[in-house]
């Protein structure tokens, strides 16, 4: 049986040589990805201008990590081979206050300077409610669909009662049969709304929570019963859009989705139209 | 025969019999061991299902022949994502790097005989056990286990088997383990905090404690004040299952057009409870192995760590501000934006002391003298890992871009990087390193680096490209990843990483042979085989009963004397007075 008390390795350059390697393909590989899209890497181009600010916020980060990524793994690689055992001794230091300060200032600036300027992106959205005049569809959610309900022509919402929802009698958000203004309001699978109008969404859930997300908005938001979320944005261009569920929401998570068509104002005022209830 | 030696230790007296041992036994170095072989088999059966996660990703519509039914339903799918990911959280990242290396070197490398109290430790790690049956339980009972992902939101979480099949036994299941599992780590930690702040050896000042004591004594502050919220939160959803409580449940939900009588509770509030007790949880995985990094690339790269106070603060920091973050896992949960806003800036925050650590990383290796011994690769990768998956969390800590990423797989390749890579790294760069005190024996050392070249690629591999998969939009916990149209397109991606998986998960195996392996047939390791400075490399390999044969040491400087000037040694272990230093100028 041998003892293992060994003295330090000479001859390391193969690990050293290796390693360094390997992370420098690692950092070239993912900045080729993001530079030249090789597979599906991106999102599909936004359609609200509260999305380009998220898009612009998102590659202000990008930059910004992508720096501190490159240089961290380069400066990493750099040291592993430039310092690997050569018989050398190693210099003794314990540190650095200086050092210490100017990399704690700039990281503090740099994250802090970052996530302040995301303000806007959220602001809009978020801290200011929807106009007036905006469209209003409620989104309600449930396993494992999405129904879009609009107003009708009289632009008011009839009362809901879930004693009386029975999706499989043609009733799935419980309209209340009492109330005169539910009797115009359209029931829809699928979201219609007109270009460059808000469009303001009210989002609940019937059962557990669920989520509404259309990648071209930019916008998600989750669906939690007993409360309603409002959202808001502008579709800027025509278009099929999808929708999809991204909260787990049981074992249909996975095919619960709709479709959001954006249309001219025409065409959404021939919806209402020909959805409107017979009279 | 008198109780206490002449430095004021209890005589630790070596139980004996089988049972006393090895198996209800009150010895630190035993529950130890204990802890890590339960994280072990824990490991093995969360890979395992990962690994039939990748596989009906990419073959949905495969014959297996142990799944009831034959080919996989989309329940059984959820059922391995909430498995999956709860053993992985609790039972390998939580229990491996704290009741498994905690335990063991925590009162070593202090000089303590043992924890300050054997029995509760002992109790820890037995409740610990019967958790893990319980969560293993789910599996079997009817209905099977939960489909509601590790963070078991309610209302799906909270109603029974009316939201989904395996919510009814198999949730309960879920909650009485993970309640039982709080109960075990509230103890540890107790015992941990007592034992680092009474039990240090003389001349063992805060801050020349090791980075790896400063991790767990920071981890179990945080175990501490976080397991309790979840605990509280987990009997508050055993209540809405069972005794008619509404906690989490509001008025008018209809589940299958049937009305539910609940009202009054709110959603929001479980994702409260679990994410105040959640985000803390997450440092407490990587915390331990931040400490691990640091002490063993100092060691293997012959110098101080850079930057020590500042390290050991870090730490602090990063603990502190744990706690403040929680709400960056509910910015579009209906929860207020402007509360929104205000945890994005302190979740900003978080990352200086993160990134503080890695330059100083980064500084202890400039100028070194770096050996590539395996503790020393995994170390390296942790660095590596850490940073890839790190940054990624600032992208997901501004809520306007988490409009874009939450629930994607942007989100799911952020937190393997830092927790299912980078802190396996810190365990197995721990492994590698006290293999040889904790069983006297060596591990190979050429099958340690090939464990490493194929895990370091293998789970690059995996992990990179998701977060590609989710810029595109692929969603989390989605059964079927084809379903949407635009999601087609990054099925070769989902190959990929399912190739790499398998690749990765079969490397694993060489690790498992080395270890067992190197119990009987390793080279026999003497005290300090690694030249290290710390306490526990002055005493035998494994080291008797009482950590130190009656001879507790003192400490005289800090823990990282490594390639001090005017020395010839290239390291001055802790214990040595300044005149036995002074020989070996």
């Amino acid at each position: 049986m041998r003892l293992s008390n060994r003295n330090s390795m000479r001859g390391s350059a193969a690990p050293a040589a290796l390693l360094a390697i390997l992370i420098v393909i690692m950092v070239v590989a993912t900045v080729y990805v993001f530079v030249a899209n090789p597979f599906p890497s991106r999102p599909p181009a936004t359609i609200t201008s509260v999305g380009q600010l998220v898009d612009h916020q998102y590659f202000l980060t990008l930059c910004v990590t992508g720096v501190v990524f490159i240089l961290s793994q380069l400066g990493l690689a750099y040291a592993i081979w430039r310092f690997r055992d050569r018989g050398q001794t190693a210099h003794f230091t314990r540190g650095s206050n200086t050092l210490e300060m100017i990399w704690t200032t700039a990281t503090i600036v740099l994250f802090l300077g970052l996530g302040l300027m995301g303000r806007k992106a959220w602001a809009e959205v978020r801290f200011t409610p929807a106009e007036a005049n905006a469209v209003q569809v409620e989104v309600t959610t449930n396993q494992f669909v999405f129904n879009f309900r609009y107003p009708g022509p009289d632009g008011k919402f009839g009362k809901l009662d879930p004693a009386q929802v029975s999706a499989s009698t043609g009733n799935p958000l419980g309209l209340d049969s009492k109330d005169p203004d539910g009797k115009d309001d359209i029931v829809m699978p699928t979201l219609t709304v007109p270009v460059n109008r808000q469009v303001e969404l009210l989002i609940r859930s019937q059962d557990v929570i669920h989520n509404f997300y259309v990648r071209e908005l930019r916008l998600q938001q989750d669906a939690v019963p007993g409360m309603v979320i409002p959202i808001h944005f502008t579709a800027n261009q025509i278009g099929h859009y999808e929708i999809v569920c991204t909260q787990l929401c049981g074992l249909g998570h996975y095919r619960m989705r709709s479709f959001l068509d954006v249309v001219s104002d025409a065409d959404y005022q021939n919806f209402l139209k020909q959805q409107a209830a017979p009279q | 025969m008198s109780s206490h030696a002449h430095t004021g230790h209890a005589v630790v007296v070596e139980p004996s019999g089988f049972i006393r041992k090895y198996i209800f036994s009150i010895d630190h170095k035993v529950i130890g061991i204990q802890y890590f072989l339960l994280a072990l088999t824990a490991v093995c059966v969360g890979i395992v299902l990962s690994l039939l996660m990748r596989f009906h990703l990419v073959y949905p519509g495969a014959h297996l022949p142990f799944v009831s039914g034959g080919i996989m339903t989309p329940e059984q799918y959820l059922a391995l994502v909430t498995m999956h990911g709860t053993i992985m959280v609790f039972f390998v990242l939580t229990t491996a790097p704290q009741g498994g290396f905690g335990n063991y070197f925590l009162p070593i490398q202090i000089g303590a005989p043992d924890m300050a109290f054997p029995r509760l430790n002992m109790l820890s790690f037995w409740v610990t056990f019967l958790a893990f049956v319980a969560i293993i339980a789910a599996f079997i009972v009817p209905g099977g286990a939960p489909i509601s992902g590790w963070t078991g939101y309610t209302p799906l979480s909270g109603m029974g088997e009316v939201t989904g099949p395996g919510e009814g036994m198999g949730q309960t299941l879920w909650i009485v383990s993970i309640s039982l599992f709080c109960l075990a780590s509230l103890l540890g930690a107790l015992n941990f905090i007592a034992t680092t702040i009474d039990l240090r050896a003389p001349g063992m000042t805060l801050f020349r404690m090791p980075l790896t004591v400063w991790g767990w004594f920071v981890t179990a502050i945080l175990g501490l004040l976080a397991f309790g919220v979840l605990l509280a939160g987990g009997v508050l959803l055993l209540l809405d299952r069972s005794a008619g409580t509404s906690f989490f449940l509001p008025a008018g939900m209809v589940v299958n057009d049937q009305l539910q009588p609940h009202s009054g509770g709110s959603p929001l509030l479980w994702q409260h409870l679990f994410w105040f007790f959640g985000h803390p949880e997450v440092y407490i995985a990587i915390l331990p192995g931040m400490g691990v990094a640091s002490h063993v690339l100092s060691t293997f790269a012959r110098k101080p760590v850079y930057g020590y106070r500042a390290m050991a603060m870090a730490i602090c920091a990063i603990g502190f501000l744990g706690f403040m973050v929680w709400g960056h896992h509910m910015f579009l949960s209906g929860m207020s934006p402007y509360s929104g806003f205000a945890f994005s800036v302190l979740t900003m925050s978080i990352g200086v002391p993160s990134a503080i650590k890695t330059f100083n990383w980064i500084g202890t290796l400039w100028g070194g003298k770096i050996q590539f011994k395996s503790p020393m690769l995994f170390a390296l990768g942790f660095v590596s890992l850490f940073v890839s998956g790190g940054l990624s969390g600032l992208f997901l800590a501004q809520p306007a871009v988490d409009n874009m990423l939450h629930a994607s797989y942007y989100v799911v390749a952020h937190f393997h990087l830092v927790m299912g890579v980078a802190a396996i790294f810190g365990i197995f760069a721990a492994t590698y390193f006290w293999f040889p005190k904790m069983f006297g024996r060596m591990m190979s050392e050429p099958l340690a680096q090939i464990h490493f070249w194929f895990t370091f690629v293998g789970t690059y591999c995996i992990f990179m490209p998701m977060h590609f998969v989710g810029l595109a939009g692929g969603i989390r916990r989605y059964a079927d990843a084809t379903g949407t149209t635009y999601a087609a397109a990054l099925q070769p991606v989902h190959v990929f990483m399912t190739y790499a998986a398998f690749v990765t998960g079969a490397a694993q195996l060489i690790f498992l042979f080395n270890f067992f392996w190197s119990l009987k047939h390793g080279a026999v390791a003497g005290k300090n085989p690694w030249n290290a400075t710390t306490l526990e490399w002055i005493t035998d390999s494994p080291p008797p009963i009482d950590n130190f044969g009656g001879h507790y040491p003192s400490v005289y400087r800090g823990p990282y004397e490594f390639s001090v000037p005017g020395y010839r040694q290239d390291f001055i272990p802790q214990n040595l007075t300044p005149d036995q230093a002074a020989l070996l100028k």
